[in-house]
């Protein structure tokens, strides 16, 4: 979880420096660096004979065959799901209530309400989600989705405030204005002005919230209860040892975060450049 | 503009929210680390002991240490990597620039336990890095160092991080007016002398802020030991889950944990106060 | 200390011969070709202005004389060396910038000590010089200010004394005054002439501001769509403009269409005396050389006249304080009139012009 990508400043279209081929090649292998782990997850995936070893002989579909079949995964998957979207309604909302306030409103304490609510993107997962636990413990809840779903959705806040505070910062004030000097209500203003306005970064926002939430393991870990998110049951499933089926799902799960991202980076240009 | 209900009415959920979900669960963890337990049960006595059994306790001091070490160097070699990466793309890229920020980009949101998982599959001893020396009649017999050590969680903890690093570098990178780097090489400073007098201090707000995200999470991750760590690699937030789990003091988890928290605090504010400085805007 | 140039390039530094030479060079970005085939050259100590809208290639050539750009065909020269292959930190040439460039990072001081200080000018001269240029420039008690607390035109000042403070042989300027609001881009104009005329340094300035280049320039070399229209000093480009595009973008004109038959030129009811051979040619006439006129038209044209008389309609009459700018309508076309303030006038009048004033320029 981190900051989102700020605008890009308008540049003169020359290159300012010549070629430099040593650069180059160090870049590219950064980028292999970053990729060929996640290429050889893929391909083992379809190893018949097990995670390891080189090089990958006898490729075969059985460990996705075996995947479909494990009624455990999809389980938690379903688990993992109705806590995403559930995550993303409760942070949206609250996320854009607090964009609000640090935009339009002043009040003692602002600063450190601001830190606050972006606490939880820079500190460990551990130390939020422990912090959790104990306020559940406390509150006599017992743990289940229900408290990983409010910890997500606590702490997933930040990511909905950064991304809609930009959106709200980028929008024009005047039109608002122009709204209300036409007869509507603040009430009317935010539900035809503002909300419209800010849509492609609720939706980003969105994405994100949901991206993060399928794959949130860190606070996940400690409010788990019966039932298991999805990345809890693979955790769980690499104690017993490692086969290809892992690899499988999550070749699935890479290759559902990337159409996800690739979506939500293109809805993001497309407000930039909106409002440019 | 906005009246005094509608600037109520936005600021009082989050507020409530906020106060009722992350300032009270983190003053429980405060007021948890000055109780004690006592046969098996957490005893609201309010008393300095876990504190001092930190401070006189010689392997809590040398684990926190090795995780500091492990965070410093995933931070290092993550703006090592992260660093030139943005200068190319940056300065470098021209028309490809936007698709080859989005190919750094997009391993940043792929799941933490993906990744991880896949570094433990390359670096075991039946892994996929061992089979291929092998078969490449570079070494005879499986490296046992690569996995299960302090290494391989700075590996991983770095291929996660880099991304991360990269961000606020090529946005501040990306913020700095091409005259200026223009103008530089007007004035007759080459290529490097350009990067070291211009483009490097201007970007540095963009580095403290990536540096300073990396060996924080760095320092408080848990998983990555747990994955890659083995023994050797055991790091200080593992102590925390441990005694959270099988070890149960709570209490010494929570002073731990604030210990934990105020290394981030205060790392994050020395570098707020240094990139205010070092920002020109 | 003495009010004579700080910043004077060295004696021996001047050779014979042009101090830059433009050779047929053309600038492509991909199918656009934005300067096509252009030469010129430029003496040492000139203030020359490259004039022209925008798109005209100004300032892609500037670019390609501080080495940002590459011809795409063609070499410049400066004093008998090859510069296009050089970077532009080996260049001989600094350049003011259009939003003036100054390092956020570095206080006024470094500013300008900074092309002293990355080529290795000896330490013990680098502050004197520095103080030299910043007194210059009237920016003296600045120098520990950053960039950000200084308004444009304090920007303007520094980015000049950064640049000339290394003596340049060439200094080029990149529409430095377009940011500034009308007084101050007046008084800054001023102060730019007297600055050049006492360092002595060629400065290579780019507008597009046409009153701009009258006042400033030695020459001034008109761009349009990348090729060189005319170059001249500024009153004979005024005087005599080479093409009809000219006569309109510096100053205002009026384009006679008219029909030559031996030695007469023939525009509706204007007649006058010209040397072109027969056919059809293009004239501009200054609305400024058209007076009015005492004594009524001939009503035989005199075609060997030295003036030519007509007579037309005021349509319309702009009041500009020293001047009045009438359209006046003589039948087969409208003429432009600039004459000295007298006044509301109406109907027909005389007027007349020198035949020396219809200058004949292509199209």
């Amino acid at each position: 979880m981190s900051a989102t990508p700020t605008t890009v400043a308008t540049r003169s279209t020359s290159s300012v420096t010549r070629g430099v081929p040593l650069l180059a090649a160090y870049s590219w292998l950064v980028f292999a660096f970053i990729y060929l782990p996640i290429i050889v997850l893929i391909v083992y995936s379809f190893n018949r004979d097990g995670v390891g070893g080189f090089p990958p002989r006898h490729l075969t579909l059985d460990w996705y065959r075996q995947l479909f079949a494990d009624g455990a995964i999809w389980t938690s998957v379903l688990n993992s799901l109705i806590v995403a979207t559930s995550s993303v309604a409760l942070s949206l909302t609250l996320g854009l209530l607090a964009a609000l306030a640090l935009d339009r409103a002043s009040f003692s304490g602002k600063s450190l309400f601001r830190r606050l609510v972006l606490l939880p993107l820079i500190l460990p997962g551990i130390i939020t989600g422990l912090s959790l636990l104990m306020f559940a413990v406390y509150g006599g809840a017992h743990l289940s989705l229900l408290t990983v779903f409010l910890g997500h959705g606590t702490a997933l806040i930040s990511v909905a405030t950064t991304e809609l505070f930009a959106g709200l910062q980028k929008m024009d004030r005047a039109q608002e204005e122009a709204s209300l000097d036409l007869g509507a209500t603040p009430l009317q203003t935010f539900w035809r002005v503002t909300l419209p306005n800010l849509k492609l970064s609720l939706i980003a926002a969105g994405l994100l919230i949901f991206t993060l939430s399928m794959d949130e393991i860190a606070v996940t870990f400690f409010l788990i209860g019966r039932d298991n998110t999805l990345p809890l049951e693979i955790w769980g499933r690499l104690r017993r040892g490692i086969t290809p089926e892992i690899n499988a799902i999550s070749t699935l799960i890479f290759a559902a975060s990337v159409i996800l991202i690739v979506i939500w980076f293109q809805l993001r240009t497309r407000a930039q450049r909106r409002t440019s | 503009m906005y009246s005094r209900a509608y600037k109520s009415i936005v600021s009082l959920p989050p507020l409530l929210w906020v106060g009722l979900f992350l300032l009270l669960p983190y003053a429980l963890m405060l007021a948890h680390s000055f109780w004690v337990v006592r046969d098996g049960l957490i005893v609201h006595q309010w008393n300095l002991q876990n504190y001092r059994t930190l401070a006189t306790n010689a392997v809590y001091a040398e684990v926190l240490l090795r995780s500091m070490r492990i965070a410093a160097s995933v931070t290092l070699c993550s703006l090592l990597l992260g660093y030139p990466l943005a200068y190319y793309l940056s300065f470098h890229a021209g028309a490809r620039r936007e698709i080859l920020y989005q190919l750094v980009i997009v391993p940043l949101w792929v799941s933490y336990l993906v990744r991880g998982y896949a570094w433990k599959t390359i670096l075991g001893s039946d892994g996929v890095l061992n089979g291929f020396l092998q078969y490449l009649h570079l070494t005879n017999a499986p490296v046992g160092f690569l996995l299960y050590s302090p290494f391989a969680v700075i590996v991983m903890l770095t291929h996660i991080y880099t991304p991360f690093v990269f961000l606020p570098i090529y946005a501040a990178l990306e913020h700095i007016p091409r005259p200026v780097v223009e103008a530089s090489q007007d004035l007759g400073a080459g290529p490097l002398k350009t990067f070291l007098r211009v483009i490097l201090p201007l970007s540095l707000p963009g580095l403290l802020a990536g540096a300073t995200f990396a060996f924080v999470l760095s320092l408080g991750d848990f998983l990555a030991p747990l994955l890659v760590g083995g023994a050797s690699g055991t790091m200080i937030a593992n102590i925390v889950q441990s005694l959270f789990g099988a070890a149960y003091d709570w209490p010494l988890g929570a002073a731990i944990s604030v210990c934990i928290l105020l290394i981030t605090v205060t790392l994050l504010f020395l570098t707020e106060r240094l990139e205010k400085r070092w920002s020109f805007r | 200390m003495s009010p004579a140039p700080a910043i004077p390039p060295l004696e021996e530094e001047r050779t014979a011969g042009p101090l830059l030479e433009v050779r047929a060079v053309a600038k492509r970005f991909g199918d656009h070709e934005v300067l096509k085939g252009i030469s010129l050259t430029i003496a040492a100590g000139e203030f020359i202005t490259l004039l022209g809208e925008s798109g005209s290639g100004k300032t892609t050539m500037l670019r390609l004389i501080a080495g940002f750009e590459q011809p795409s065909s063609g070499e410049i020269w400066m004093n008998g060396a090859r510069l296009d292959s050089l970077p532009p930190y080996k260049r001989r040439v600094n350049t003011v910038f259009q939003q003036y460039a100054l390092f956020p990072h570095l206080n006024v001081r470094d500013n300008v000590a900074y092309g002293l200080r990355v080529t290795n000018a000896p330490a013990n001269e680098i502050d004197p010089r520095v103080a030299d240029a910043l007194r210059m420039v009237k920016m003296d008690s600045f120098a520990s200010a950053r960039p950000a607390t200084l308004s444009g035109g304090q920007q303007q000042r520094v980015a000049l004394a950064r640049a000339l403070v290394n003596r340049p042989l060439l200094l080029l300027l990149d529409e430095p005054l377009s940011a500034l609001d009308a007084n101050l881009r007046k008084e800054m104009q001023s102060e730019l002439k007297s600055l050049q005329r006492e360092v002595g340094i060629t400065f290579l300035f780019v507008t597009h501001d046409q009153d701009e280049a009258m006042a400033l320039s030695d020459r001034i070399a008109l761009l349009r769509n990348g090729a060189l229209e005319q170059i001249a000093s500024p009153r004979e480009i005024y005087s005599h403009p080479a093409t009809a595009y000219t006569a309109q973008f510096i100053g205002q004109t009026n384009l006679l269409r008219a029909e030559i038959r031996s030695g007469t030129a023939t525009c509706g009811a204007l007649r006058w005396p010209a040397s072109a051979p027969d056919g059809t040619a293009l004239f501009s006439l200054r609305p400024e050389a058209i007076r009015l006129a005492e004594v009524a038209a001939n009503a035989v044209a005199d075609s060997a006249a030295a003036e030519v008389r007509f007579s037309g309609t005021v349509k319309q009459q702009l009041y500009g304080g020293a001047s009045e700018l009438l359209e006046v309508d003589c039948g087969s076309q409208t003429l432009r009139v600039k004459i000295p303030a007298r006044g509301p006038l109406s109907g027909e009048q005389n007027f007349s012009f020198f035949t020396g004033d219809a200058v004949p320029v292509s199209e």
